[in-house]
């Protein structure tokens, strides 16, 4: 592992390339082509349900902070989202464009046409509520924590987030890939939802550490949980101390967070262990890095996977391999650290299961990545043993609500979370109109 | 955001788009829809005396497609209202009642004696519509019956129904005129003679959609024969944009509140017809085309532009662009414009190059130093504006005025003094 395998100024190419957005006539163009669909299908299958043919009507007409508007009242993201949906199983899947000319309207590249200008304008489009003089604490500022407070402030309620990083966003500062999130865009949108007022953040602030769940139940009319999953999975194989296995959320976090990418350290043969969109970020940033070989190792088939073929393809074509039916077995080192790693092959069993063949390969690695998944962190739910959970996770209904009074969870904590931006932004615009009922 | 409300004649409505009398307009169920998606008001579908009239069982429309289907003009052979007359009273009385911030007109068309206005006006009245149209402008099939277009094509009948109508109501009167005229100011100097309140315009222009090349019939026909229809949809917006603003600048006709319609479609074409002078706006095509949806934008984009104007109403903007409407021979003729291409935009299609070279001034290059490349001739240029117009790029090719030195053309100085045709030596009655 070194650092600098390629300049500065080509890494930073490198990760720009990924990153464009559509010029006033390549917008004008993609704007033509939406039919204007009736009770249209992209929407149903927008997890925040963006009218989006009326804002892709808007671009056509030249209404651009019209277009925003219609954007950002369902999804208060609608920036972030635009950059790192997975377009292609959400909205773009459902264009009926593809009945005929297989070649879906690019709505996710117009939606950021259209939110840009607002974002980097700072042009407010949303007005505080009358103050109800309710207050709400919600904890952890991504993408379900920030929509949620920003709704509850739309409906005159006072709210105080807890954020334990130092940053705000989440995930979305801290996790998305560098080359969709670039321009400091994260950090923008906090600040655009913030500006509407009425919302107070105290960063560096755990609770289960600084403050405790029960306390805040105290304090407030209502709790809404959105901590994320903050523990990464082991493993649990020989070798996995070695230096050089590395946590692929944390180098992703490190990544997102350096200011000369090209200093960052980078493997010559990088081996990622998982199956979904954290390993393909993993894998695809090593690449434009300068990692020579890439490689991503993954359990089951590729229908299984949990990153989009789009995602996939894309990792190819940035020349990452994936091998898929092989499972990490143990991880040999040189001197401490990691030189190899043993995989089985495995092969599909009965009922969706897994079946280990006996078979084993090697791959020489001088980096291997970690990417088998997220956990919920045990400490902010201290002191509240009787929240229900299940696999991990939050048990909620429909609304958002848990089995305990006066609280509500959202995003990737909750059972059934879907690991998206979208989604979790969606449940914290469900958990606000919730706790809206629940306090008026 | 700035206020939509609108005075038109003394009907308020909380926006200028009003859905004109047409289909969307058919009955309550439509505008019962068509209100709660945000319409401002309607005019009912045309009225007539009992019995009510019959429909051919074919196709009433046809469309002109633009690239990928885009609808952008429309023909329809539909007749008034083929519902009877008490049936639309009973539905237009409770609109009115449930809608009450709405507009709600009624267009009528009734035959050419006083008799026919007596019984009716007043009948229609009592509903508690805000308003009558005079629906002058039919151009099919109730033309061939002495009503229609062939009353509005008779400044003297339009005169008439209009001082009949105006007898017998006591709200505002619309006069709604066919474009199928010589010159639209006759008719609405007529209308004003009447008594009317304001005048509404365009309705349908005369058409024929085209042929059925494998039948050799016209196209659309309904059992083997048809007949010409009434054209609209953004086709028609340029039409009836100079018709709007003849009556908003004609001495005769410029203090009568104009309702404009023709092929409204976004916000940008009210913008249009609104600071050429109309008051408020129509929409039939479109909402015909796209569903009564598109109000959100219509509304929500006209707003905004008042405020990036600095407009606080909608009647700030009428008639804004009036005042740089004039006759020809009133252009300076000493302005000169050359086109320019921005190379960085040019995607080297060349044909900018082509219709110049074919049809107008020889003034583009096609090579230069060898290379493909695309530039105008400053000398040969007269500023005709037809490679803007045919570019594909937006923004690409511009106008740009010589403010000073001399034009390569014609080696003469760039004058800043105006001067136009009524003072040029080669113009024979020019003012001495
Ligand atoms: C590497 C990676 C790449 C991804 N790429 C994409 C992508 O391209 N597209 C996509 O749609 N999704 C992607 N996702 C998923 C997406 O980022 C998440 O689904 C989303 O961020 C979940 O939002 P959240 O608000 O639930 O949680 P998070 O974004 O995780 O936010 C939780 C917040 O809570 C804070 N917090 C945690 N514990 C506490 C505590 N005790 N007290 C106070 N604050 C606390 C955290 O610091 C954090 O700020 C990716 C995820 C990863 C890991
Ligand atoms: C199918 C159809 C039926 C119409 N019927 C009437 C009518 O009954 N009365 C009337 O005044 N105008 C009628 N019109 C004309 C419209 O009200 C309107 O003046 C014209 O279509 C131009 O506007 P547009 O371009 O927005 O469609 C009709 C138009 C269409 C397309
Ligand atoms: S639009 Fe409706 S009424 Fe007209 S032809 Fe089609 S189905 Fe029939």
């Amino acid at each position: 592992m070194q650092s600098s395998r390629l300049d500065r100024r080509q890494v930073d190419d490198n990760f720009a390339a990924l990153d464009s957005s559509l010029s006033a006539s390549e917008a004008a163009i993609e704007a033509q082509r939406c039919y204007f669909c009736h009770d249209a299908p992209c929407v149903s299958a927008c997890p925040t349900g963006i009218d989006i043919p009326m804002f892709i009507q808007k671009i056509r007409s030249g209404n651009i902070i019209g277009s925003a508007h219609t954007i950002l009242e369902e999804n208060i993201m609608g920036g972030m989202c635009a950059r790192v949906c997975p377009t292609e199983i959400l909205c773009e899947q459902a264009c009926v464009r593809h009945d005929h000319e297989s070649k879906p309207v690019a709505i996710g590249a117009l939606q950021r046409f259209a939110t840009d200008p607002v974002l980097e304008g700072g042009i407010q489009l949303f007005k505080r509520g009358k103050p109800t003089g309710k207050r709400v604490a919600v904890v952890g500022a991504g993408p379900a924590g920030l929509s949620c407070a920003h709704r509850l402030a739309v409906l005159g309620h006072e709210v105080c987030v807890y954020e334990a990083r130092d940053k705000l966003a989440g995930l979305n500062e801290y996790g998305v890939a560098a080359y969709k999130a670039g321009d400091d865009i994260a950090q923008r949108e906090a600040q655009y939802i913030l500006a509407i007022g009425g919302i107070r953040v105290e960063t560096g602030a755990a609770v289960g550490v600084d403050t405790d769940l029960a306390d805040l139940r105290a304090r407030f009319d209502a709790v809404f949980l959105a901590v994320g999953l903050a523990s990464t999975r082991r493993l649990n194989i020989e070798g996995e101390e070695a230096e050089g296995v590395v946590d692929a959320v944390d180098y992703i976090a490190e990544l997102r967070q350096a200011a000369d990418k090209s200093a960052l350290p980078v493997g010559r043969r990088v081996v990622v262990i998982g199956g979904g969109m954290t390993a393909i970020d993993a894998a695809v940033q090593s690449k434009l890095l300068g990692a020579e070989e890439v490689s991503i190792v993954y359990r089951r088939g590729r229908a299984q996977m949990g990153a989009s073929e789009h995602e996939q393809a894309l990792a190819q074509t940035r020349g990452v391999s994936i091998r898929h039916w092989a499972s990490p077995r143990a991880i040999q080192s040189e001197n401490g650290r990691v030189s190899a790693v043993q995989f089985e092959v495995m092969a599909p069993g009965a009922g969706g299961g897994l079946n280990a063949t006996g078979e084993t390969y090697t791959m020489a690695a001088d980096v291997v990545f970690k990417a088998i998944g997220q956990c919920l962190a045990d400490a902010p739910l201290d002191g509240e043993q009787a929240l229900e959970r299940k696999n991990g996770k939050i048990v909620v209904d429909a609304e958002r609500r848990t089995s305990l009074p006066g609280l509500w969870a959202g995003g990737d904590c909750i059972l059934d979370g879907e690991d998206l931006t979208v989604s979790a932004v969606q449940d914290g615009k469900t958990a606000a109109a919730s706790i809206n009922r629940f306090l008026i | 955001m700035a206020d939509l409300t609108t005075d038109f004649s003394g009907i308020r409505s909380p926006n200028p788009f009003w859905l004109a009398s047409a289909p969307p307009t058919d009955k309550a169920y439509n505008i019962n829809r068509a209100f709660e998606a945000g319409w401002g008001g309607v005019s009912w579908k045309t009225l007539g005396e009992d019995p009510p009239i019959v429909n051919v069982n074919g196709p009433r429309y046809a469309a002109i497609h633009g690239p990928d289907r885009r609808v952008i003009g429309f023909n329809n052979i539909e007749l008034i209202t083929d519902r009877p007359l008490a049936v639309n009273l009973r539905e237009m009385r409770q609109v009115k009642r449930d809608w009450p911030d709405r507009a709600l007109v009624a267009s009528v068309m009734l035959p050419m004696n006083e008799a026919s206005w007596a019984r009716h006006i007043p009948m229609i009245a009592d509903t508690g519509a805000d308003g009558f149209e005079l629906n002058f402008g039919c151009p099919h099939g109730m033309s061939e019956r002495g009503m229609g277009s062939a009353v509005g094509q008779v400044p003297e009948y339009v005169q008439r129904a209009t001082e009949w109508c105006k007898k017998y109501a006591d709200v505002p009167v619309i006069v709604k005129l066919t474009p199928n005229v010589a010159n639209i100011v006759y008719p609405a100097q007529a209308a004003h003679k009447g008594g009317a309140d304001a005048v509404s315009l365009i309705n349908t222009v005369n058409s024929i959609m085209g042929v059925d090349r494998d039948r050799l019939t016209i196209y659309p026909a309904t059992g083997g024969m048809g007949t010409h229809g009434g054209y609209c949809g953004e086709a028609v917006k340029p039409i009836a944009l100079h018709m709007v603003a003849a009556i908003a600048r004609d001495p005769g006709t410029r203090d009568l509140p104009i309702s404009g319609i023709g092929g409204v479609t976004t916000w940008r074409d009210a913008v249009d017809f609104l600071a050429l002078g109309a008051a408020n706006v129509q929409v039939c095509t479109a909402a015909m085309v796209y569903g009564f949806k598109i109000i959100e934008d219509l509304a929500d984009g006209l707003s905004r532009f008042l405020d990036d104007k600095g407009m606080a109403s909608v009647q700030a903007l009428v008639g804004a662009a009036l005042p740089s409407v004039t006759e020809w021979k009133y252009l300076n003729l000493n302005h000169v414009d050359k086109a320019h291409i921005d190379q960085e935009k040019c995607i080297k299609c060349g044909r900018c190059h082509i219709v110049c070279e074919d049809t107008a001034h020889q003034a583009i290059t096609l090579s230069v130093n060898g290379e493909r490349r695309f530039e105008v001739k400053d000398e040969e240029c007269v500023g005709c504006n037809l490679c803007v117009s045919v570019c594909p790029i937006e923004g690409c090719i511009s106008m740009r005025p010589m403010t000073s030195g001399t034009d390569p053309r014609t080696g003469m100085a760039i004058r800043r003094q105006a001067a136009d045709w009524t003072v040029h030596p080669n113009n024979p009655l020019k003012d001495s």
